[in-house]
This record gives structure tokens, C-alpha cells and sequence, in this order.
């Protein structure tokens, strides 16, 4: 097959073969997105996106695997995109979450793409939000978007995703990593996944315990107990997605949600841009000055010399959706 | 920017010997490629679809069961339905020296039998994928 324009592209896309998302989202991993996410922007808004996120080992590849098999049982069509880290060495990257997902390989309804996180660093893959928004338009009713085992503190599935799942592994850590970890504060439904294991019970008081703690504003996460494996726990996992989706929608929180992650990605797009633009710079930067007089005088090209110099300030503050009670 | 290539490598049939498999994954990993392992038992079908929606620049397909007659034609055949033939077919395992030239002719790229030493195999996929590369973009 020779090399697809553009319009044959979005030709085969709309005839709704795999192939075309296939090629559509590689166009989109090599920073050829632009155009092909203008001609089909329109289409999207359609699916509902969860987020899959935990630490490594947890069960999230399975856990996947029985919300598909669940999504598929009631009619819908799926998308599963999930990342695995890049070598931070050779570039390269072993995908190996297809392993858990191989009873849907050739359910023509389900389409699953691995993507290497080639260097991003909060959970996903630069274009991880490009990959959703074309399953979207491409029509696919669910899209399950898997992060790479995260730690305490990778959140932007958060700001991605509609609903997020944290997935949480039975013996890891005691109250005070509940209480701490900032992944905690993204769930809007966690899951302790291994429920058969001998300290699954406790991981269950001590996120019931650190929830007493929280005074929430509007949705409060729902706790499930699952065992990926046999499917144990899954209909209750899916009841609350399916509450929480309806709680969006009744309280017109959705759009919030949709804006949060229109903005996600406007960010990464801009960062990307500046990012490769001071990449550049920073190899005509001054050495002969002390190093904030040198930010100055490099940031003089971006028109943002006399900016304070700010020390770190870190991200902007989301609002919490919890805090002690007591803390008003 | 470069994307890196993307290859599948596979383990399919009754053939539960994948340290190859793994080995060639990890490879072609440390050479800088995505190396997407689709797990033990697969059918030439789960394969070619894994191949078209994860947009794979290759198939790599491991087989120590002595069924590579069969699977390999199979995969083959698959790739064909679904107008797949740019996808770069090739493979390893214990295949003998005779069925490995039947297998070439049938259409698979290159067969690696125990011994290849692992650059061949990298400057291989480099070469011929790279080529499919620049065909589809």
C-alpha cells in the first residue's frame, strides 16, 4: 500500500476501517496531528473516557480487560489505549499490555493501541489525548485510557479523563501512604483490585478510614473490591462508573470535565512548542553570568525577560475535591 | 520528529518457549524500537489484527513448535485478507534449512534459526522496516 495523503486517510477513517485510526493516531504520534484533528474535531464529544490509573503490578492490564468484556456484554464499542514507559536510554519500549487483553484482539468492536510514553512524564503518552479524541470521532462509545504504573504522583489522567478509576494493590503501604499519595486525590472511584488477598480488607478500612477524615465537595469517590482475573466485583465497578458519568451529567459537571481536558491539551501542545523552541535556545545560553541572569537573557527571545524571576512555583493549585473536615 | 519503528512480536499455537521471543524483544527494544508482544497462544488472525491496529511496522513470530508450516502460510494469508502485505513478515525458531527456504518463497522476509547472531536480526528489521517506513510514511 503506498503512502496515504491526507484525504485518502481520512477517506479510509470515515469508512470506518481500523486501519485508518490505526495510521491516524501514528500521524498524530509523529506530530502530524494538526490537520487530521481540525477536518475531525467536530465528531468528537460522543464517548465516554475512562481513566485506569495505579501503581505497577496492581492489575490494571486485567482490570481493563474485564471492563471491556463487561462494555462489550451491553452492546457498547471500545477503545483501550494504553501506555508503557519508554526507554529513557535507547528510546525504545517494550509494550506488554496486550498480553492481559488478548480474548479482544479480533473483536472487530474493539480497538486497543499501545503507546510508548516516549519521555512524557506524568502517565501518558504525548499523544494520548490525540489517540481518545480520534477513537471518538472515530466513534467508539468507550474509551479506556490505561497509564503507565504510576507512583504518587502522576495525575494527568485526572484532567483527561472523565471518570478515574485508581487502582489500588492490597499490602502496599499503610494509612499515612493513603493519606499522603497524590494519586488518591484523583480517584473518583477506587478500586482495591486483588480483593481475595489477606490484606485487601484493611486497604479497604484504610481508604474508608482517610475518607471519614474529607469533607467532599460534590462527588464522593466509591470504594469497590475487585478480582480482575475472575471478574469478580466488575458489575459493581461498572454500576459506579455509570453513576458517576450520570452524576456528571446531572450536574452539569461534565463540561467542567471537558474543559479540563480541552485545556490538558492545549497545554501539552503550547509546553511541546515552547519546550523544542528552549531546547534550541539553551545551546547559545550564557555561561559567563550567574544561572538566573542567564534565564533572563535567554528568556529575552520569548519576550519574557523582565518576568519575575520566579523561584518554582509548581503547577497552578486545582481546586481540592476534598479536604479535612474541620477546614473550612 | 522521528517515530520509532513498531514491531509485533509474537508467540503463536501450542508453544509455550518464549525466552527467544523475549530476548528478540528486548533487542530490538535496546535498538531503539516499540516492541509490542502480543503473549503466548495466539492465532494468525489475533496476530494481523494486533499488527494493523497497533500500526506495526513489522511481525516478528517465534515458533519452537515445529507447526511453522502451518502458521506461518497462515499469518501470511491473514495479512493478505486484510490488505496488510506492506507489513514486514518475518521470524525464527527451529525451523530446518529446507522448510526455511519454502518459507522465504511462500513470502516471509527473513526465518533466523538458533545461532543469528542478534545485530543481523536488529540491522534486518531496521533495514526492511524502515523501507515500509518510508513507503506509508
Amino acid at each position: 500500500m503506498a503512502d496515504l495523503g491526507i484525504d485518502a486517510l481520512v477517506r479510509e477513517f470515515n469508512q470506518r476501517r481500523p486501519r485508518g485510526l490505526a495510521r491516524a493516531i501514528s500521524w498524530a504520534e509523529s506530530g502530524r496531528g494538526a490537520e487530521l484533528i481540525r477536518r475531525l474535531y467536530n465528531r468528537t464529544g460522543r464517548a465516554i473516557t475512562i481513566g485506569l490509573t495505579g501503581p505497577p503490578g496492581v492489575g490494571k492490564s486485567t482490570l481493563s480487560s474485564a471492563i471491556v468484556r463487561k462494555a462489550r456484554s451491553l452492546g457498547k464499542t471500545v477503545g483501550v489505549i494504553s501506555v508503557d514507559p519508554s526507554s529513557p536510554f535507547s528510546h525504545g519500549a517494550l509494550l506488554g499490555d496486550r498480553i492481559r487483553l488478548t480474548e479482544h484482539f479480533v473483536d472487530p468492536d474493539v480497538f486497543i493501541r499501545s503507546m510508548a510514553s516516549r519521555g512524557h512524564l506524568g502517565g501518558l503518552a504525548g499523544a494520548s489525548a490525540d489517540a481518545a479524541l480520534l477513537m471518538d470521532a472515530f466513534g467508539l462509545d468507550v474509551i479506556l485510557i490505561e497509564t503507565v504504573g504510576v507512583g504518587q504522583s502522576e495525575i494527568e489522567i485526572a484532567e483527561l479523563a472523565q471518570t478515574t478509576l485508581v487502582a489500588l494493590q492490597p499490602g502496599s503501604g499503610d494509612s499515612i501512604q493513603v493519606l499522603k499519595a497524590g494519586i488518591m486525590e484523583i480517584a473518583d472511584i477506587f478500586v482495591v483490585n486483588k480483593a481475595d488477598h489477606p490484606m485487601a480488607n484493611q486497604m479497604r478500612r484504610e481508604i474508608r478510614g482517610m475518607m471519614e477524615m474529607l469533607q467532599f465537595t460534590g462527588w464522593v469517590p466509591e470504594l469497590v473490591m475487585t478480582q480482575a482475573l475472575s471478574g469478580e466485583g466488575i458489575d459493581d465497578l461498572w454500576r459506579a462508573i455509570e453513576s458517576h458519568v450520570a452524576y456528571l451529567h446531572e450536574t452539569g459537571e461534565i463540561e467542567t470535565k471537558r474543559r479540563e481536558a480541552f485545556t490538558h491539551q492545549v497545554r501539552q501542545l503550547a509546553l511541546g512548542r515552547i519546550q523544542k523552541r528552549l531546547q534550541h535556545e539553551l545551546q547559545h545560553a550564557r555561561t559567563d553570568v550567574d544561572p538566573y541572569a542567564a534565564a533572563g537573557i535567554l528568556l529575552a527571545h520569548f519576550n519574557m525577560g523582565d518576568d519575575e524571576e520566579g523561584g518554582d512555583d509548581g503547577d497552578q493549585a486545582a481546586r481540592p475535591r476534598a479536604v479535612v473536615k474541620g477546614l473550612t | 520528529m522521528a517515530r520509532p519503528l513498531r514491531i509485533v512480536v509474537a508467540k503463536a499455537g501450542l508453544d509455550g518457549h518464549d525466552r527467544g521471543a523475549k530476548v528478540i524483544a528486548r533487542a530490538l527494544r535496546d535498538a531503539g524500537m516499540e516492541v509490542i508482544y502480543t503473549g503466548l497462544f495466539q492465532t494468525p488472525e489475533q496476530i494481523v489484527q494486533t499488527a494493523i491496529q497497533e500500526d506495526a511496522d513489522g511481525i516478528g513470530l517465534s515458533i519452537l513448535s515445529g507447526a511453522h508450516m502451518t502458521l506461518f502460510p497462515l499469518v501470511l494469508e491473514q495479512l493478505k485478507a486484510q490488505g496488510a502485505e506492506d507489513v514486514v513478515f518475518f521470524g525464527g525458531g527451529t525451523i530446518p534449512p529446507e522448510d526455511a527456504d519454502e518459507l522465504r518463497k511462500l513470502g516471509v522476509k527473513a526465518v533466523f534459526t538458533p545461532g543469528a547472531p542478534l545485530q543481523e536480526i536488529i540491522d534486518f528489521v531496521e533495514s526492511e522496516c524502515g523501507k515500509r517506513r518510508e513507503l506509508v510514511g
